[in-house]
């Protein structure tokens, strides 16, 4: 899996969630739960999608780390090591 | 209900405010209520002197009323002082607006003290105030303020653009709209330039107990949104609730996480810990469970008001990582919005090394009406024992009126003895409606609900089709309306599927027009559209695609038999079925 590839998938996912906010026009330090008016619960299931997807589990203590795409994008390539 | 109930130490019972809940019951009657309030001095009831003036009156003013914690930054303090020269400044801003008393107020915003300063201050004008979710979106917001014909709206710039200004011209009732992060633009006010030439000096209008004060939105089955009245007088059960109920205790850290866009965040959020003197958490931020238990830790809260949704978040928390925190502050736990399973009671005693204590009420009663008290043992599961003053009964419908069920453990639907100061006065111009809710001298709560031989009251299930995800009642009208404007969806049908966390989720069933494929590119633009009108609470969490919905030889829609098919259960009588029961 690319780096690209991740991002991709980030996207796909937010995507499955909040539809109507094209993932261009978000800034990449935007907060998530904000800029997709995503709310707790599915913050929860964007965490567990991103779970089934790339095989890592994010614990509750690491969610401060997913606050932004940006900062999901790198917490994910270091989980992943690529 | 075959789970050991959590008894309760001797210290629990001896500190507790109700001891002795049958004595409390024999005590009590609501002139002895009305008695732990003050009045306004020159005779009248208003809400907001009750929670705010009459500690200035007595001594009180400096002791801290609020502290804000914003999502990001420091927290910020307002004595009850504080609260008095900001609310009777807002009251001016208001009066120096034009507004008169009994004209709407709305609010459109998070959880800020503007919240609580314009609810109080619009309240000291005599004008009524209606808190809106901020996590609506545009229909659901316009829907809202229509029924209530808005007069005034206190809101933020990125609300305002995005739910509001687009149709305001079409609300000719909206004179004012009062922005709190913004200085005045063409059209808007800013709150900050208002308050800072208002004067600090006012007269509060001498409101009757019997004045309309708050107006509370709830979903209905069918038709628009039900707008729930409230008067000064609600006022008096707010605090004996928050006495009796909630434990509260004068030198109480009190954090009610609810959003003040619902009834709970008005009562036990705003109007009960302030006329009990105590010091509120206001917590700006989001569910966050390191968050949250950090302000549960730090801030030394004493009683904590929350939700199951928020409870079972905690839970998966805990269980994913368990923490061996303690919470030394921490006394007194209560939880509302839909019913607590008892797994979630239980696993508080070892969280927080005491049982959550759910209870019962709906926007309609405006207070707690069912709860578990601090001195009583908890049933895991069950929602407790009716409050003083409070008259319930489980009932069956029987003909014109109703036959009240004596038989222990047996389901009926929920039934309350009318009389308490925070009942409803009206649903706003929908009088039909009001008048359908008592029927044999009982108001009927739509709960299906049953009593055990010791007294406590079960919760069992809805009688109609309403919703309740997160904690809020979610109309499936109103939710297959804004659906049925997208131009793919020839029919559409939602209802609630049981959901772990939430208690429910929104699940809504979409029949395509010709032409249209059903597919995911569809379902994503489906699921935008109503994400954009109703916003995140209430816009569906699943679509499905259906050939047909089931409906009834009249044409309804039967809401009841799709839920029973995606659940597997039996689909009951099906003998108005269009097309016969086959």
């Amino acid at each position: 899996m690319t780096k690209d590839d991740l991002l991709a998938i980030i996207a796909d996912e937010l995507g499955r969630i909040a539809p109507e906010v094209a993932f261009n026009s978000v800034s990449l330090d935007d907060a998530i739960q904000a800029a997709f008016d995503i709310d707790s619960m599915d913050f929860l299931n964007f965490i567990i999608a991103l779970h089934e997807r790339t095989g890592v589990n994010v614990p509750e203590a690491d969610y401060a780390r997913m606050r932004t795409i940006a900062s999901a994008h790198a917490y994910l390539q270091e989980r992943l090591g690529i | 209900m075959a789970r050991p109930p959590i008894a309760k130490s001797c210290d629990n019972v001896a500190h507790a405010n109700m001891p002795d809940y049958a004595r409390a019951i024999s005590d009590f009657s609501w002139d002895k209520a009305r008695a732990m309030l003050d009045g306004l001095p020159g005779g009248g009831l208003n809400i907001a002197h009750e929670a705010v003036d009459r500690h200035v009156a007595h001594g009180r003013g400096a002791k801290c009323a609020l502290r804000w914690l914003p999502a990001k930054g420091d927290a910020v303090e307002l004595s009850y002082q504080d609260l008095h020269r900001q609310t009777n400044k807002f009251a001016n801003v208001l009066k120096g607006l034009e507004v008169a008393p009994g004209e709407r107020v709305y609010a459109l915003l998070g959880r800020t003290p503007e919240l609580h300063i314009a609810a109080l201050g619009a309240l000291k004008t005599g004008a009524i105030f209606c808190p809106l979710f901020s996590a609506f979106g545009p229909e659901p917001t316009r829907a809202r303020m229509e029924i209530g014909e808005a007069n005034v709206l206190i809101t933020t710039a990125a609300h305002y653009r995005k739910k509001v200004a687009p149709w305001r011209a079409a609300l000719a009732s909206l004179r004012h709209v009062i922005i709190i992060d913004q200085a005045p633009a063409e059209g808007v006010l800013g709150y900050h330039a208002l308050m800072d030439a208002a004067a600090e000096r006012l007269a509060v209008v001498a409101t009757r107990p019997d004045d309309p004060a708050l107006l509370h939105f709830t979903s209905g089955t069918t038709g628009k949104p039900k707008g729930v009245v409230h008067v000064h007088e609600a006022v008096i059960a707010h605090h004996m609730t928050g006495f009796y109920a909630l434990d509260l205790h004068p030198d109480d850290i009190f954090w009610c996480t609810a959003d003040p866009g619902w009834v709970t965040g008005m009562s036990y959020g705003v109007i009960a810990p302030l006329t009990l003197g105590v010091t509120s958490i206001v917590d700006e931020g989001e569910f966050d469970a390191l968050r949250w238990r950090r302000i549960l830790r730090e801030e030394r809260v004493n009683v904590w008001y929350t939700a199951p949704t928020a409870i079972r978040m905690l839970m998966k928390a805990d269980a994913q990582a368990p923490q061996a925190e303690h919470f030394p502050a921490l006394r007194f736990l209560a939880s509302v919005g839909e019913p607590l399973n008892p797994e979630a009671v239980e696993w508080s005693v070892h969280a927080f090394g005491r049982p959550f204590h759910d209870n019962w009420w709906q926007t309609e009663t405006g207070g707690i009406m069912i709860a578990n008290y601090a001195s009583m043992d908890v049933r895991p599961g069950s929602m407790g024992k009716p409050l003083p003053g409070i008259e319930a009964a489980i009932v069956e419908r029987a003909g014109d009126g109703v036959r009240v069920t004596d038989t222990p453990d047996t389901p009926g639907e929920l039934a309350l003895k009318p009389g308490w100061p925070s009942m409803m006065r009206a649903y706003l111009h929908q009088d039909e409606r009001y008048k359908k809710c008592f029927v044999g001298g009982w108001y009927l709560t739509g709960d299906l609900a049953m009593r055990d031989a010791e007294g406590y009251y079960w919760f069992v299930g809805r009688a109609d089709d309403l919703i309740k995800s997160a904690g809020h009642l979610i109309g499936p009208f109103e939710v297959e309306s804004a659906l049925m404007e997208h131009p793919a969806i020839a029919e559409a049908a939602v209802i609630g599927l049981p959901d772990p966390v939430a208690g429910e989720v929104v699940k809504a069933f979409v029949v395509a027009k010709p032409g249209h494929v059903a597919n995911e590119a569809l379902r994503r633009d489906i699921l935008g559209h109503a994400r954009k009108r109703l916003g995140p609470a209430i816009a569906p969490k699943i679509i499905a695609f259906i050939d047909d919905l089931p409906k009834t030889r009249s044409g309804k829609i039967m809401r009841r038999l799709l839920k029973a098919r995606e659940l597997g259960l039996p689909e009951g009588d099906l003998s108005t079925l269009e097309g016969g029961a086959q």
